[in-house]
C-alpha cells in the first residue's frame, strides 16, 4: 500500500488525469440533467476559447489571473498551509496597485512605474496574509479559518473605501478615477502591433508575460534555493524540519507573504492592465479557481500553466456557451469548478488502491512473458 | 420610555430571525466538527436545502415537503463530504470547499434551466411557506406593559422553523453531553485511537456526526428560502455559514456559547440596519461594512487568544487511518 509499488508517471499523470476527467464527466451529466446536448456544449466552450482572435485574448486573459492565484495556492501547499485567502489578498494588492499607480501615473510612463505597481501590490497583498501567518505561526490559530476571515474583512473594507472615500467624484459607480494612458500596462493588441502584426483586441495585456515570469521564479525559488527546501520540509514534515535547525515558525510566515504577494499580482492585470482603475469585486473569483488550479496542477508550475490555461478556457467559453444556450450560463463553469476540486483535491486518493492493484496485476502478468522470451 | 422599549423589542425581534440560520449552522458544525471533521461546507449544504425547499414548495406547494427535499439534498452532499473525507481521507477543507463551490454553481445552473427566472425560484405563498403563528394569547396580552410588550412582539409571531432552531440547542447538548453517542462523538474528536480501541466504529461515527451536520443545515436552508424569503435567490445564504462556522469557534465548539454567539452575530447584523444613517454620540456614523466586517474581526481576536482561548477538538482535521 505504500507509493513506491507505482511508478512517477502514474502517480503525476495518470490518476490525475483520470480525475479530470471524472469532473468532466459529472458535468456532462449535469448538462444531461438541464436537458442539453454535452457535446454539443464542450463544441460550444472549445470554438468560444480557441475559435477565433478575440476569444483567444480573453482565455490567455483569464489564464493569467489564474496563474498567479494557482501560484500563490501552491507555495502555500508546499509548506502544508491551506491559502484560502486569495480572494482577499489579490483584493487588498489590486489596492496597493492602484494607489500607487494613481499616484504616480502623471509623471511616469508604464515602464518606469510597473516595477512600483509591483512592488505596492505585493506588499499589501503580502501584508493581508502577514496577519493570518502571524497568528498561525506563533498563536496557534488555524490558518484555513483566520483567511477566510480575512476576504470576508478585505471585501467589506474595500466596499467601504471605494464608496466613501476613493470614489471618483461625480461618478455615481463605486469606482476609483481611471489610470491615465499612458501609466496602463499596453495590450497585446498595442504590442503587437508596435512590431507590425494585427490582433483582435482584447483585455489581454502583458501581465502574461509577468505570470510566466513568475512561474519560473516559482520553480527555481522552490526547488533550487535553501528557502524553497525549508518550505517543502516543513510541508513534509513539520518536526523533521524543526529538528532540522530550520525556523519554521519564521519560514510560515516568509511564505505566506510570499503567497500573498503572489496573489496581489491579479491586481496589475486587472487594475493596471484590464480595468485600468480599481472597481467592487474585480477579483471576481480567481482566488478561489486558484485552489481548483493549484491542485489540478499539482502544485508544480508547469501543471499550474496548463490547469489555468483550462480554466481560462472554460471561463470565456462559458461566457460564449451562454449567448449560445440559452437556459446554460457561466454559473456552469463554477460547477465544473466545484467538480475539479472535489475530484482532484479531496478525492484524489480515492482511485489510488484500485490503480495500484490493477498495476500490480499487469506487472505480474507481463513478467513471466519476458521471463520466457528471454 | 415605551417608544426605547418599542425599539429595542423589534431590534431584538430582528435579531431573532437574522440568528436563526446562524443557531441551526453553527449546532451542525458542533455535530460535525466535535466528531473530527472539519466542515466549511456549511454555507453550501445551507445554500443546495434552500433550493431545494423553494423548487419542491414551489412546485408542490407545501412547505413541509420543501423542507424534506432541503434534509434529503443537505444529508446528500454532508454524506459526499464524509465519502471523501471520512472513507477516503480527503483533505477535509478541500472537500467542504468543493461543495460549497459546487452548491453554488449548481443552484443557479439548475434554478435557470427549471424555472426561466434567471436563477430565482417562484414565489412562494400560502401553503408553501412557513408562516408566523400566533402563540396562544398573544393578541390579548399585547396591550399589557412591558411583559405584553416583550410577550407578543419577541417571543410569540414567529414560523415554526425559529422556535425549531431555538429547540435544536438544548437537544444538541443533551445529546453530545448526556447520551452514550455524544459522550463517543465527543471521544472520536479528541483520541479516535482510543475509540477504536474500544471497539466502537469511527468511521460510522464520524458518518453520524456528519448525517446530523446535513439534517440541521437542510433546516437552516429551508428557513431561508421558505420562511424568511419567500422564493430562493441567488447566493442567498451570502456568508451566513462562514459566520456560523465562526460563532461555533467563538462559543468554543459548545452550544450554549456558541448559541450566545449566533444571538451576539445575529444582533450585529440587525443593528446594522438599525444604525444606517444614524450618528452615535461620541463615534459619529458607523459605517455599516464595519458592522458587517465585526463578527469576523472578532472571531480573529478570539483565535488570536486575545479574549480568552479558543481549543478546537485535538483529532479536527485529522482523517484517521485504521491501523492494520
Amino acid at each position: 500500500m505504500s507509493n513506491k509499488t507505482l511508478p512517477a508517471w502514474i502517480d503525476i499523470g495518470v490518476i490525475p488525469l483520470i480525475n479530470v476527467c471524472l469532473a468532466f464527466i459529472v458535468s456532462g451529466f449535469v448538462i444531461l440533467l438541464i436537458g442539453e446536448n454535452p457535446i454539443e456544449a464542450v463544441q460550444y466552450i472549445i470554438t468560444g476559447a480557441f475559435g477565433y482572435g478575440e476569444g483567444v485574448g480573453y482565455t490567455l486573459y483569464y489564464t493569467t489571473n489564474f496563474i498567479f492565484t494557482g501560484l500563490a495556492v501552491s507555495v502555500a501547499f508546499h509548506a502544508g498551509l491551506f491559502n484560502i485567502g486569495g480572494e482577499g489578498q489579490a483584493y487588498i494588492g489590486g489596492l496597493g496597485v492602484g494607489l500607487m499607480c494613481m499616484s504616480l501615473d502623471s509623471f511616469m510612463p508604464w515602464w518606469a512605474l510597473l516595477p512600483f505597481a509591483i512592488a505596492a501590490g505585493a506588499a499589501f497583498g503580502a501584508a493581508w496574509a502577514f496577519i493570518p501567518a502571524y497568528l498561525q505561526a506563533y498563536r496557534g490559530s488555524h490558518i484555513v479559518i483566520t483567511t477566510i476571515m480575512f476576504n470576508f474583512i478585505a471585501s467589506a473594507l474595500m466596499v467601504y473605501l471605494l464608496v466613501n472615500i476613493l470614489i471618483e467624484p461625480g461618478n455615481m459607480a463605486p469606482q476609483t478615477r481611471s489610470i491615465v494612458e499612458s501609466a496602463t500596462l499596453p495590450s497585446m493588441q498595442e504590442l503587437f502591433a508596435a512590431l507590425g502584426m494585427d490582433i483582435e483586441n482584447s483585455p489581454l495585456n502583458i501581465s502574461l508575460f509577468l505570470a510566466l515570469a513568475c512561474c519560473v521564479l516559482v520553480w527555481l525559488l522552490m526547488w533550487h534555493t535553501r528557502l524553497g527546501y525549508a518550505i517543502r520540509m516543513i510541508g513534509f514534515n513539520e518536526n523533521a524540519a524543526v529538528y532540522s535547525g530550520i525556523n519554521t515558525k519564521r519560514v510560515i510566515v516568509i511564505t505566506m507573504c510570499i503567497s500573498g504577494g503572489m496573489s496581489a499580482m491579479v491586481g496589475i492585470n486587472e487594475v493596471m492592465g484590464a480595468q485600468e482603475r480599481v472597481l467592487l469585486d474585480f477579483v471576481a473569483g480567481a482566488g478561489f479557481t486558484g485552489i481548483a488550479v493549484s491542485l489540478m496542477g499539482r502544485n508544480h508550475p508547469v501543471g499550474i500553466v496548463i490547469a489555468s490555461l483550462l480554466f481560462g478556457a472554460l471561463y470565456q467559453g462559458g461566457a460564449e456557451l451562454s449567448f449560445e444556450i440559452s437556459t446554460i450560463t457561466r454559473d456552469l463553469v463554477v460547477v465544473i469548478q466545484g467538480l475539479v476540486i472535489l475530484f482532484c483535491g479531496a478525492l484524489s486518493l480515492m482511485l489510488k488502491p484500485t490503480i495500484e492493484k490493477l498495476f500490480v496485476k499487469l506487472m505480474s502478468s507481463n513478467k513471466p512473458k519476458e521471463n520466457a522470451n528471454v | 420610555m415605551s417608544d426605547f422599549l418599542l425599539i429595542l423589542v423589534s431590534t431584538l425581534d430582528s435579531t431573532i430571525r437574522v440568528s436563526t440560520p446562524l443557531i441551526l449552522c453553527a449546532m451542525a458544525g458542533l455535530f460535525s466538527e466535535r466528531s473530527g471533521i472539519v466542515d466549511i461546507g456549511l454555507e453550501g449544504k445551507m445554500l443546495a436545502g434552500a433550493f431545494a425547499a423553494a423548487a419542491v414548495a414551489a412546485v408542490t406547494g407545501s412547505a413541509w415537503l420543501g423542507l424534506l427535499a432541503a434534509l434529503a439534498i443537505s444529508v446528500s452532499m454532508a454524506l459526499l463530504h464524509g465519502f471523501a473525507c471520512i472513507t477516503h481521507r480527503g483533505n477535509q477543507v478541500v472537500s467542504g470547499l468543493a461543495i460549497n463551490i459546487l452548491a453554488s454553481g449548481l443552484t443557479v445552473t439548475l434554478g435557470i434551466a427549471w424555472f426561466h427566472q434567471g436563477g430565482q425560484t417562484p414565489l412562494l405563498s400560502g401553503d408553501a411557506r412557513f408562516l408566523a403563528i400566533d402563540l396562544p394569547g398573544a393578541l390579548a396580552l399585547a396591550d399589557v406593559p412591558v411583559i405584553g410588550t416583550i410577550y407578543s412582539g419577541l417571543i410569540s409571531g414567529h414560523n415554526a422553523l425559529v422556535y425549531l432552531a431555538f429547540v435544536t440547542v438544548p437537544v444538541t447538548w443533551w445529546i453530545v453531553y448526556q447520551t452514550r453517542f455524544g459522550l463517543r462523538l465527543r471521544a472520536v474528536g479528541e483520541n479516535p485511537q482510543a475509540v477504536d480501541t474500544a471497539g466502537i466504529s469511527v468511521f460510522w461515527l464520524r458518518y453520524r456526526a456528519v448525517i446530523c451536520a446535513g439534517l440541521l443545515c437542510g433546516i437552516a436552508g429551508a428557513y431561508l428560502s421558505t420562511a424568511q424569503n419567500a422564493s430562493f435567490i441567488k447566493e442567498m445564504s451570502a456568508g451566513k455559514g462562514y459566520i456560523a462556522l465562526a460563532a461555533l469557534i467563538f462559543g468554543k465548539w459548545r452550544p450554549k456559547t456558541a448559541l450566545l454567539a449566533c444571538l451576539l452575530f445575529g444582533f450585529l447584523e440587525a443593528l446594522t440596519v438599525r444604525l444606517e444613517g444614524v450618528a452615535l454620540p461620541l463615534i459619529g456614523e458607523v459605517p455599516p461594512q464595519f458592522m458587517q466586517a465585526l463578527p469576523y474581526i472578532l472571531t480573529v481576536i478570539l483565535l488570536a487568544g486575545f479574549i480568552g482561548k479558543a481549543v478546537a477538538p485535538k483529532a479536527v482535521g485529522v482523517p484517521y487511518v485504521k491501523e492494520r
